[in-house]
């Protein structure tokens, strides 16, 4: 990426302790428009309170979080909403008693002039983002419990992408999908790719790893081990990073 | 025409009217539970004096049971009920007799608007000891059912006080206490043409969407249903007489006043921000969090909305009591608890309805008044009722364990 290119996301030596113990330390990173970036590591390696730092979770103690090139701070998912970022949880954080549209629109529920939910509105919405993602999905009204999980899958995205988000951190995407529906989650990867859309991926499939992201980091004990170009490394090395936090020898890292 | 294929064309059937089937369950309960108390107490228990005082007698458990509704949905229990009724019950006795001058007009109005606010303010006290410093609502209702029970008996020494205001008590449902034949047929009217506007609009507004609708044929079975149960409910109401006389009662009081908690809380239910957040706290109280829903504050709320439904309940029973006596509402919370359960609502949280509840406490009601009419001693009937609430959360268990599996 030119650095003409405007960053999506900017990380500057973010820093996350918990009593005494550092769960990310000193990690800086960007995100450009259009580009899907694998953070991997070991579990306890800190990427998902990296994430959580930046979906608001858990807010970081120190270092700058700049969207769109302008510092912002925050403090709750409700921020993070608010710069146009979402984050796709790997639990979904789906409200299972609820249908599809309650879902997409939880928290931000469309309402009518007597500030009733609008359920109709929401649901023609609905119809159409789901039926965008997944021309299958016709049950839209049933309970999110009664779903597939390639369909639970679908509803998480759509809340995400619903609202215009430019950024999504997806976690762990496909990990309980077979085999067709990883597809359709890859498919769609590239499709917001398209889109301009920046998704920071976090995979524990190397496969998925070296097929959509156009570059990775890897993080060890809550540091960064590097940031390489996808293309420059191989899996092995990629795995010699996880494992050892040994660096390749004759790549270049990028930010 | 074989037995499977009978049972497959009642699962259509079930399918086709888009009602929960385990509200059709208890609506058959319900039926067979009448049918079995009318025979047993020799045609007593359907005549229309016994379900005039019934359905007077499901009103107060009634109105409380929509508001326990939200607060098993969200997966807290409220034990404290019954000595809400007693000690919001007592405040307004108390006010309306001791502290307001007698002959004031405004006296009586007064004291309900106090005693709602007190009911109130109390919700405001749990919800704030469950919601903001996370102590586990059996424990603060725990404490709440030992506490109100004391601030009822202290407002006045343990003294029972009355008579009530004499406009006052029509909201009891006694002697007075009712529409009178021409308003109940007014109000069953206005009942008829609410169900005539929402089947029409409703369906039509799926068709302009799209969207899946019934077939013709249930909607009109479902329409003529209703019809039939809101014109036989008059009727009945209306075949009673005050004594000595010819004078139809009419709709109670009271159940007027539970059919307008049950309008409200099922719209609060399914068309408010905050109805939804209830159900997706008791969903996935994670996923509630971090859709940025202010958990804390909804569930304050939902035991301020539980509180003034207590202290509701209390005006009438006070109403009909013509008193405030220390002890009333005693052992009420565990008739509220079986009433919502019994209507489907699960204590896994996530899942209950209004109707159903109403449904619940016209059941649990219906039990208590038959082993009345039965002679069923007052020990007896509790163990009875017991057994009835652990049966009920038992089948809720059986239910969502078919369910997993």
């Amino acid at each position: 990426m030119s650095d003409q290119t405007k960053k999506l996301v900017e990380v500057r030596g973010a820093y996350k302790s918990f009593g005494g113990v550092h769960a990310v330390e000193d990690v800086s990173l960007n995100l450009y428009p259009g580009e899907v970036v694998s953070i991997l590591g070991h579990n306890g390696a800190g990427k998902s309170t990296l994430i959580k730092c930046l979906s608001g979770a858990h807010p970081i103690d120190a270092g700058e979080i700049f969207i769109n090139g302008e510092l912002v701070d925050i403090r709750s998912p409700r921020d993070a909403r608010a710069a146009g970022l979402e984050c796709i949880y790997q639990t979904l954080a789906l409200a299972d008693n609820l249908d599809a549209p309650a879902n997409l629109y939880l928290g931000r529920e469309l309402t009518t002039r007597w500030g009733t939910v609008d359920d109709e509105a929401m649901e023609v919405q609905a119809r159409k983002v789901l039926h965008r993602l997944n021309p299958n999905f016709t049950n839209i009204n049933d309970t999110v419990s009664s779903m597939s999980g390639g369909q639970r899958q679908s509803v998480a995205i759509a809340r995400a992408i619903l609202f215009n988000a430019r950024i999504l951190i997806m976690d762990e995407p496909t990990a309980a999908l077979g085999p067709q529906e990883t597809r359709m989650v890859s498919e769609l990867i590239t499709r917001l790719k398209n889109d301009g859309i920046g998704i920071f991926l976090i995979s524990h499939d190397l496969n998925d790893v070296f097929e959509l992201s156009d570059r990775l980091m890897v993080m060890k004990n809550g540091k960064q081990v590097g940031t390489y170009r996808t293309s420059d490394v191989t899996q092995d090395e990629v795995l010699g990073m996880i494992i050892s936090g040994a660096k390749p020898a004759d790549a270049a890292q990028t930010h | 025409m074989s037995n499977s294929s009978g049972s497959g064309k009642a699962a259509g059937l079930v399918r086709a009217s888009g009602i929960d089937p385990r509200m059709l369950a208890m609506i058959g309960a319900l039926v067979a539970i009448w049918l079995v108390l009318n025979v047993l107490t020799g045609g007593i228990f359907l005549s229309p004096r016994n379900l005039y005082n019934l359905a007077v007698q499901s009103s107060v458990v009634g109105i409380m049971a929509t508001g326990m509704v939200f607060i098993i949905v969200a997966r807290h229990i409220d034990l404290s009920v019954g000595s809400v009724v007693g000690a919001t019950g007592m405040l307004i006795a108390w006010l309306q007799v001791q502290i307001f001058p007698i002959d004031a007009a405004w006296g009586w109005q007064l004291s309900i608007v106090i005693g709602l606010l007190a009911g109130a303010a109390i919700g405001v006290w749990q919800g704030y000891w469950v919601a903001y410093q996370g102590i586990p609502a059996f424990i603060v209702t725990l404490g709440g059912l030992l506490l109100f029970r004391g601030v009822a008996f202290m407002i006045t020494d343990g003294r029972t006080v009355a008579p009530m205001n004499e406009s006052y008590q029509l909201l009891g449902g006694g002697i007075h206490g009712s529409l009178g034949e021409t308003w109940s047929w007014i109000v069953g009217l206005i009942a008829v043409a609410a169900v005539t506007l929402m089947t029409v609009r409703s369906r039509r507004r799926k068709l302009a969407h799209k969207f899946p609708v019934k077939p013709l044929w249930m909607e009109f079975l479902l329409f003529a249903l209703w019809v039939a149960l809101i014109v036989s409910f008059v009727l009945v109401m209306n075949s009673y007489y005050k004594p000595r006389t010819e004078i139809p009662r009419g709709i109670p009081v009271p159940v007027l006043l539970l059919i307008l908690v049950v309008i409200v809380m099922t719209g609060i239910a399914r068309f408010t921000k905050f109805g939804r957040y209830v159900f997706a706290i008791g969903g996935n109280l994670e996923a509630a969090k971090l859709s940025g829903i202010d958990v804390a504050r909804v569930t304050q709320g939902i035991f301020v909305v539980m509180g003034v439904l207590a202290a509701l309940a209390a005006m009438i029973t006070t109403a009909r009591l013509n008193a405030g006596t220390n002890s009333m509402g005693t052992l009420a919370e565990l008739n509220v608890i079986a009433a919502a359960v019994i209507g489907g609502t699960s204590l896994a949280g996530g899942v209950g309805s209004v109707p159903g509840a109403i449904l619940g406490a016209v059941i649990m009601q219906s039990l208590d008044n038959g082993m009345v009419l039965l002679g069923v001693d007052s020990a007896m009937r509790q163990v009875i009722m017991g057994l009835v609430l652990i049966a009920a959360v038992w089948l809720d268990v059986l239910y969502n364990r078919s369910r997993s599996a």
